[in-house]
């Protein structure tokens, strides 16, 4: 596919997935500065982010962005060279230009909408300001400084480039005129710097007929004679209608070091003086010694290249000079230099096309399926344990989960990318809410499957928006509660028994439980007399169709409620709770599965059918006793467990399995815990053993049901529904009632 | 003979542009991500020509050319800078570290062509 993209839009897309980068280097590196954490490098990176952006955008004639980037960019070279201060306004100020260079980028990625010009001549003003030392302009000046910027960024030498390559044999252009003469006399600094005479002679060729004489009269005697100096000098002669720009364009590298004269061959009344030495040069013959006969003449120029038959000193100008630079660790060492060249840096990373490691990790699935098909086939059979097939088998199965193993780590990525975006959004909402935010984060190398990590973004987004604008209060109310006017947001990243856990949390107000039950009731989602806990009450707010907003506002009223967020956790095979303390402020948790693909699951049956439950849910299981088992309120049974009673669920009752009851002794009893940290019995008929197993996702194909996550295909080939075994336990505790459950927590 | 170009670049970007431009011209391109790299990567693999960023992390630009040039190897090597930065104090360090000559960024594909054509040897 890649294949048949225009090689230069190829590049494209690689140049704003640098953006991306850039711009989390950019914003990382911004708060570090602001947090005090930044050390001297840390300015230079930024510098750098921004310079990049720029440069790449240039190349693709993104004009938007290359002038905001330049005027962004002159500020951070202030910055860095120690010329302006970093004060706070200033920090501000480069915040938000990160912000806005970022939608600059979105923009020219076709992603997002131009960007406002009166924001970002805005923002352009203010970075200028704070370039040139200037006071805060005020709005007249801000339009005054848009209509230069296009003459500024001329200057610079940034015009929109048409990057054709069938145009690179174009033939240099040339205006009539009558011929130069040319007088060229290096000095020893061209040559220290890799430019040649035969090199500048040969471009010269290019133009037009040159006819070239060779001074060599400023030769010494060999003995006096240095390598390292430059002795002789050149007269050209070149004919036909060939622009001064030119002639002197072929020596604009090296103009500062020689001197040279161009001047029209028609007012130069003598002909071109007979060379002392070598009259009559042809410029092949010329282009010949100035490389072939070199080591016949004293001329410096390439002695490093050929063989020199007096032997080459050390280049101590040159050396000298790089001694006294801030750099000598970086200088290969003259005396390792003959050596076995050092190794070329090893690559660390590779990129891989994600559809490669995709189609590896459903082969590997599929090769899962089979070990434990084959396994199934050898138990079968009957053979030993201790046979040489079935040891063999065990040790296959291990090496297939290391593979498996292997391979998800491969798609794993740290929850930073999404991370990184978050500090811009707490800034944007909690300028719109007029309420003071400190973002806190932690854990964001923590790393999930790369879906996971996508798909993050928007519930994270949503559920930040809510702790800000519904979560927090007022400066002047924080106050008044004895609060710091600043609210803090934590949003915090880590691993916990096979799961990622996501925790946003926020020290605002905490769940309005009186109003939340006001509003589900006003709405018909619960009956007006409910009697709910604590926590019920607090997940009314994922039921769909309620929002606590009385006025839909800008900032987290966008049609979608805690419903969806939760929905799309579900989507991930992933859970979210809520945990609000009246004063205090919230916490969400989102838990979710480190990868989309396997589950270590234990297999049970119900009702003739096989199921898996998550292994990372379950407690233990037992046999319940008769005695053990009790009813309440008539039919909802509880078990004894370790001291405490916990609800008994008959997974094929509620599944819809079956219509009877069974007795609870006939089964087995596997005590779960609930992501909030509710513990429940399930009853099964039996358990049939434990298995990592593949998923299968059922959502391409069918509606989502409760109660189940997915499905998998078994060692004999059956195929079998995964458990949810949170929203099992939800199910049933709606059926129940209440009082009785209290005995439970 | 095909002609190696070493291209020293932290921008994944920049890089890519130039490989793109100069294999079309019929060059063997190499590359690095920094001073540092660029001097190892000189150093082991060697180049006709090298063209190098000056703003990168680890070693710059000017700390590349000045390391290049006091190996007598790389003392004849043409080496061009490429920069967007077209203020000439900038231009003056890089000429003073040993830069044959520079490439101002945008760059027009013909003009580094040209420029890269007008060094190498």
């Amino acid at each position: 596919m890649t294949d048949a993209v225009d090689p230069f839009e190829a590049i494209k897309v690689v140049f704003f997935q640098e953006c991306d980068e850039l711009l989390g280097d950019l914003e990382t590196g911004l708060l570090a500065i602001q947090s005090g954490s930044a050390d001297d490098e840390t300015i230079h990176a930024v510098f750098r982010a921004v310079h990049s952006v720029k440069g790449g955008a240039g190349a693709f004639g993104l004009d938007d962005l290359v002038r905001f980037a330049h005027v962004f960019e002159t500020l951070l070279d202030e910055l860095r060279a120690g010329r302006r201060p970093c004060d706070e306004p200033t920090l501000n100020a480069l915040l938000r230009a990160a912000d806005v260079l970022a939608d600059h980028v979105a923009a020219a990625r076709g992603q997002g909408a131009p960007v406002e010009p009166a924001r970002s001549a805005g923002l352009v003003a203010e970075l200028e300001a704070l370039t040139h030392g200037d006071v805060a302009p005020v709005a007249e000046t801000v339009v005054e400084t848009v209509a230069p910027l296009p003459v500024e960024a001329d200057e610079f030498g940034f015009k929109p480039i048409a990057f054709d390559l069938s145009s690179l044999d174009a033939p240099a252009v040339a205006e009539p005129s009558g011929g130069w003469r040319i007088v060229l006399h290096p000095h020893a600094q061209m040559y220290a710097k890799a430019n040649e005479t035969g090199l500048l002679l040969r471009e010269l060729a290019r133009l037009g007929p040159v006819a070239v004489s060779l001074d060599t009269s400023a030769l010494p005697d060999l003995a006096e004679m240095s390598p390292e100096d430059a002795y002789l000098s050149w007269t050209i002669e070149l004919t036909g209608p060939v622009d001064e720009a030119a002639v002197r364009e072929v020596f604009d590298f090296v103009e500062a070091d020689c001197d040279l004269s161009v001047r029209p061959l028609d007012s130069v009344a003598t002909p071109l003086p007979v060379a002392q030495t070598t009259p009559d040069l042809d410029i092949a013959a010329l282009l010949a010694r100035a490389t072939a006969d070199v080591p016949a003449q004293p001329e410096p120029a390439p002695v490093v290249a050929i063989p020199f038959p007096t032997p080459a000193p050390e280049p101590v100008p040159v050396a000298a000079r790089v001694q006294a630079t801030p750099t000598p660790a970086a200088t290969p060492a003259p005396a390792q230099a003959p050596a076995a060249a050092p190794t070329p840096p090893a690559a660390v990373t590779i990129r891989v096309d994600l559809e490669r490691v995709d189609r590896l990790i459903n082969v590997v699935g599929e090769l899962v399926i089979q070990q434990a098909m084959l396994a199934q086939r050898v138990t079968e059979s009957g053979l030993a344990r201790s046979s040489g097939i079935s040891v063999g088998l065990e040790d296959l199965e291990l090496l297939t989960r290391e593979i498996q193993d292997s391979v998800m780590a491969i798609r794993a990525q740290p929850v930073k990318s999404v991370f990184q975006r978050m500090p811009r959004l707490v800034r944007e909402v909690g300028e719109m809410t007029g309420k003071r935010v400190r973002l806190v984060t932690a854990g964001e190398d923590t790393e999930v499957d790369k879906t996971v990590v996508e798909r993050l973004a928007e519930p994270i987004t949503h559920m930040l928006r809510n702790a800000i604008d519904h979560g927090l209060e007022s400066p002047d109310d924080r106050v008044a509660a004895g609060k710091p006017a600043e609210g803090t947001v934590k949003l915090v990243a880590l691993h916990r028994s096979g799961r990622i856990v996501i925790e946003i949390s926020d020290d605002g107000r905490g769940i309005n439980r009186e109003r939340v039950k006001g509003i589900a009731a006003a709405k018909g989602l619960i009956a007006d007399d409910a009697d709910l806990s604590d926590e019920e009450i607090d997940n009314l707010i994922f039921l769909p169709g309620f929002s606590t907003a009385e006025t839909i506002s800008d900032v987290s009223g966008r049609g979608v409620g805690m419903d969806v967020v939760k929905r799309s956790i579900q989507a991930l095979g992933g859970r979210i709770s809520i945990a609000s303390n009246p004063g205090k402020g919230s916490t969400f948790t989102l838990s979710l599965p480190l990868t989309l693909a396997v589950l270590d699951g234990m297999v049970v049956a119900a009702a003739e059918q096989t199921l898996v439950a998550p292994l990372t849910a379950i407690v233990e299981s037992l046999t319940p006793r008769v005695q053990d088992v009790h009813h309440v309120g008539g039919h909802d049974a509880v078990i004894r467990f370790r001291d405490e009673f916990v609800p008994l669920i008959d997974v094929a009752l509620n599944m819809g399995f079956r219509d009877t009851p069974v007795p609870p002794s006939t089964g087995v009893a596997v005590v779960i815990e609930t992501e909030a940290g509710f513990r429940a019995a399930l009853l099964f008929d039996a358990i049939q053993g434990q298995r990592q197993v593949v998923i299968k996702s059922l959502e391409t194909n069918y509606q989502q049901v409760e109660g189940v996550a997915a499905a998998t295909i078994l060692g004999d080939g059956r195929v079998a529904l995964i458990l949810d075994v949170d929203a099992i336990v939800a199910t049933a505790r709606r059926k129940t009632t209440r009082p009785e459950l209290k005995l439970a927590s | 003979m095909i002609k190696t170009v070493l291209t020293v670049d932290d921008s994944r970007t920049m890089r890519d542009m130039l490989m793109l431009a100069l294999v079309e011209a019929g060059y063997r391109v190499i590359q690095a991500v920094d001073g540092i790299d660029g001097l190892e990567t000189l150093s082991a693999e060697g180049a006709d020509v090298v063209i190098t960023d000056i703003n990168m992390p680890r070693m710059d630009g000017f700390g590349f050319i000045e390391g290049a040039r006091a190996d007598p190897r790389y003392r004849a090597t043409p080496i061009l800078v490429l920069t967007t930065e077209s203020d000439a104090v900038k231009k003056q360090r890089a000429r003073d570290a040993g830069a044959t000559g520079w490439i101002v960024k945008p760059f027009d594909p013909v003009k580094l062509v040209d420029a890269v054509r007008r060094v190498a040897a």
